[in-house]
């Protein structure tokens, strides 16, 4: 008897469809393989095109098949995603992987105490958004896998997500993945892991035991994968219950760098909407900046979504730094200067850090171990803090590199 | 038809549609001599006394001017793609049996696609102007009878002053006009702006109808076209679509690239020390071009410079700049929005300038070469900092040249654009078609980096400990090539079939545009 005929396919095609691709496999179609491609860069690179889908299918052992790619302009790390997508979705993957080979620039590792003022969200599935994103010199990218990609398109999101990590240059910022809810978020793990993700984001975090969850996939993964870089958890709080166990969340694992705050899903679980003012949040933000601190990790707070009020970001950076907080979701490239000149420090927290930072140098030529300014004994924390504040002041020209070179 | 190398290293014919032609020998290398065109001797006597000249319909306008085979019709693009009477003016003369037309344009637009099957069936012989969209393509897949030339708009003077192209009769669509054929563009339901790229026509031709949907009582004022120089006018219900004549608003970009491009223009403009006290430049209205001065207003304001004058194409925020006193002037070319036409009206200092006040090579100098900088876009720019406007680097035709050469002899050139498109690398090894040589552009600035001529060594040495992202072009190249997956494949061409060519704008032929092969 003959094996069926399917029809599987993944990807965007059509006229408004920029830097993506789409494909379609159709099984027992022909003696042999048949690979048809109508791309808008045929001229320039349709020959890579083809040699790419043959590796791809020749890897995966596809045979007698019609694969058609419908390109408008995509790159060959979304290409490969897409392709391997529809064979997936033809069942034909066999729990294989295609993996382009890593970008050399791409295996840079993080710290736990780095600056994290602004981390760009970007939807999953729209590779288009990737390419150029780091460009814009956010602290962090984040590729979501979660609330901005559709139900059905999760799949496909975890190839470009995973491709991405390995191809696409993010220029320095900090890699950060935001993974669904378990147990689909179990399972997202398998995607970024071994792809050298700094930091992975778990939504909805309302226990402890999510995170240590987590942190056991991830070890396993990372055994598994011989995984040298650390990986860092920032979970998201967004519901009264995770909020009442902040602290208890902040304190599950060493690999914990930050507490983030999601709003949106936060005012609807408390039975409210959010207002401009912010009252209804008032306490939950509070509540998540002492945790975090009390762990000794950073806080974070929620996305700033109206890309069109620059002033109202401005605004909003200003009165989340006044309540501790070190960083500010965003949704737009354009928004992230802002969020780095609101966080600015001022001239008071600049001169009081070069006496901390003076202070700690003066104590190391000293051989001492103790620091002190004037009377006070000074902690390590502050004077990362300093060095920090320094470090912040000198990237925006308000003192000069060699500041202390007097 | 023999091909010959040219001093930009080009292949060029020798001759095109049965002219002799000079190749490109260098910039600033070709002199022509002589004298300019002749215009014969007329006299007012023949010409209706009472100063109506009105005729029927355009059609017996045609008639009465002599049209035949094989001549030259000239029409300007100020209507730009909301152009109607272009295509019913190829209708008419297909209905007159006219054939091998030479169409003359200052420039296409999409809605001319309109004349491909008037190309097809040898009404039109060839096109000299520009060739964009439908009919860039008709051309590059070797359709058209004849070799199409492309010029820009101060070339497109050039070839008319001295004689290289003949004016047979000049069609002037004009949104204003009075029965003794004085003109406008700033008036009427079809209102453009200005008409002023159909000076030269109005001079220079043997006949010029003017065609107008608002004929009002002499004497139409202004007239920017001059009644003098008119032979009929035709009156019609409708010149075009106003919807796509001029925007409402011009809106800047919303890209992040864009924009970053867009604000790394404005600061290396500050710190190459170009934005001093009494500087000036030339803006457009593209994406980039105009977003840059919105960035740059925030630095001159700071630090308390105003410019002498701003070149435009203007716009509401050319407006803003002078009416908040950031320039002393506006120099306008022609006005893209509501807000240009009214400040021009309003305001002194809101100058309407011929575009051959700056792009005249038979001039006794020109604006273009007095302005400190200006802000250019291109298709494709190589690593001896060549660039191409025409063509696309799958080879075919898509664009006019516009002021682009002519603008490429300010002080500092500067070209922002992105380093590639989707997948298409816009830094590449070498042109597609040479359009501006790389000694006239000074900077390349795309999000990935800046670039700056090598023989630009002031501009290198001021930039010197910038916080600019500065490259070199090979660089910038190799990071594009890295991303888009190797180095782009060359579009195949028939390299016998030269289907148009690329003129300097001193008239000689820069590059040749071969037929596209699939």
């Amino acid at each position: 008897m003959k094996n069926p005929k399917i029809i599987a396919s993944s990807g965007q095609r059509g006229d408004k469809v920029r830097s993506d691709c789409f494909c379609q496999i159709e099984t027992n179609y022909s003696e042999g393989n048949e690979i048809l491609i109508k791309s808008k860069v045929e001229v320039m690179y349709g020959k890579s095109i083809h040699k790419l889908a043959s590796d791809i299918i020749e890897y995966f052992g596809i045979k007698n098949s019609k694969i058609l790619i419908e390109d408008s302009g995509a790159l060959p790390f979304i290409i490969a995603a897409r392709i391997e997508c529809a064979i997936n979705r033809a069942g034909l993957g066999n729990g294989k992987e295609y993996l382009l080979p890593i970008n050399k620039k791409n295996t840079y590792a993080t710290a736990i105490d780095r600056g994290r003022r602004s981390r760009l969200y970007l939807p999953g599935n729209e590779p288009k958004f990737f390419i150029n994103a780091g460009l814009h010199s956010p602290d962090g990218i984040i590729l979501d896998l979660e609330d901005s990609v559709a139900p059905s398109e999760k799949d496909a999101a975890q190839l470009i997500v995973r491709n991405a990590l390995r191809s696409v240059d993010f220029f320095g910022a900090e890699r950060m993945v935001r993974i669904n809810q378990f147990p689909r978020g179990l399972e997202d793990l398998k995607y970024i892991v071994p792809h050298n993700v700094n930091v992975i984001l778990l939504p909805k975090a309302e226990s402890a035991d999510s995170i240590k969850t987590m942190e056991e996939e991830v070890e396993k993964l990372k055994k598994q994968h011989e995984v040298k870089n650390e990986i860092y958890f920032m979970p998201i709080l967004e519901s009264a219950q995770g909020i009442i166990n902040a602290f208890e969340i902040a304190k599950a694992s060493k690999k914990n760098c930050a507490l983030a705050i999601g709003l949106e899903d936060y005012t609807a679980d408390i039975g409210t909407q959010r207002t401009a003012e912010g009252r209804e949040s008032y306490f939950a933000r509070t509540m998540l900046v002492n945790a975090a601190k009390a762990a000794g990790i950073q806080a974070i707070d929620t996305v700033f979504s109206d890309v069109n009020d620059m002033e109202g970001l401005r605004i909003s950076v200003l009165e989340a730094k006044s309540i501790g907080f070190e960083g500010k979701g965003c949704i737009h490239p354009r928004q992230i200067k802002v969020i780095h000149e609101a966080f600015v420090p001022t001239f008071d927290e600049i001169e009081k850090a070069k006496k901390i930072v003076t202070a700690f140098d003066d104590a190391k030529k000293k051989g001492l171990g103790v620091i002190a300014l004037g009377s006070k004994m000074i902690d390590a924390p502050v004077v990362k803090r300093a060095q920090n504040t320094i470090k912040l002041a000198i990237e925006n020209k308000l003192i000069p590199k060699n500041w202390n070179k007097n | 038809m023999k091909m010959i190398k040219n001093a930009a290293g080009r292949l060029v014919p020798d001759k095109i549609n049965g002219e002799k032609q000079i190749p490109f020998a260098g910039v600033n290398k070709y002199r022509p001599s002589g004298y300019k065109a002749k215009l014969p001797v007329r006299s007012c006597v023949d010409y209706p006394m009472d100063g109506n000249k009105v005729v029927k319909s355009l059609k017996d306008a045609l008639i009465k001017s002599g049209i035949k085979d094989g001549m030259t019709i000239s029409t300007h693009h100020h209507l730009r793609n909301g152009d109607v009477l272009t295509n019913t003016l190829f209708d008419t003369l297909k209905e007159l049996g006219v054939k091998n037309i030479r169409w003359f344009p200052s420039a296409s637009f999409p809605c001319h696609q309109h004349l491909i099957k008037y190309l097809e069936d040898g009404t039109i012989h060839h096109i000299e102007g520009s060739m964009n969209g439908p009919l860039g393509k008709f051309t590059s897949m070797g359709k058209m009878k004849g070799v199409g030339v492309l010029r820009s708009h101060g070339g497109r003077y050039q070839s008319v002053q001295d004689g290289e192209v003949h004016i047979d009769i000049a069609v002037i669509a004009s949104p204003t006009a009075d029965p003794f054929g004085n003109a406008n563009g700033v008036t009427g339901k079809s209102a453009c702006g200005l008409i002023g790229f159909a000076l030269a026509d109005s001079e220079y031709a043997d006949k010029v109808i003017v065609v107008t949907d608002n004929l009002v009582p002499f004497p139409c004022l202004p007239w920017q076209i001059q009644g003098n120089n008119v032979d009929f006018v035709v009156e019609v219900a409708s010149l075009g679509d106003p919807s796509k004549i001029v925007s409402g608003t011009t809106e800047v970009t919303k890209s992040p690239d864009r924009l970053l491009i867009a604000e790394y223009v404005a600061q290396f403009i500050d710190e190459a020390g170009i934005m001093k006290e009494g500087f000036s430049f030339q803006a457009g209205s593209g994406g980039t071009n105009l977003a840059f001065v919105l960035y740059l207003k925030e630095r001159m304001k700071a630090k308390g410079v105003k410019a002498r004058f701003v070149r435009g194409g203007s716009t509401k925020y050319l407006v803003e700049l002078l009416e908040e006193g950031l320039t002393d002037y506006i120099l306008d070319g022609q006005t893209f929005d509501l807000e240009g036409v009214r400040s021009m009206r309003e305001n002194p200092n809101h100058v309407n300038t011929s575009p051959f006040t700056s792009y005249n090579f038979h001039g006794k100098g020109n604006f273009a070469s007095i302005i400190d900088t200006a802000v250019l876009g291109a298709t494709e720019v190589d690593i001896n900092f060549n660039a191409n406007v025409v063509s696309h680097s799958d080879g075919y035709l898509l664009h006019g040249i516009g002021g682009w050469q002519n603008c490429l002899y300010s002080k500092c050139t500067i070209l922002a654009i992105p380093s590639f498109r989707d997948r298409i690398p816009v830094i590449v090894d070498e042109v597609t078609t040479l359009c501006g040589p790389g000694e006239l552009i000074d900077v390349i600035i795309t999000e990935r980096g800046i670039a700056i001529n090598p023989l630009r060594k002031d501009l290198i040495k001021a930039m010197k400990g910038s916080l600019l992202p500065i490259k070199t072009i090979t660089q910038l190249r190799d990071e594009v090539f890295a991303i888009c997956g190797g180095v782009p494949m060359k579009p195949k061409t028939d390299r016998k079939q030269v289907v148009a060519v690329v003129k300097w704008v001193d008239g000689t032929i820069l590059d040749s545009v071969f037929k596209v092969v699939t």
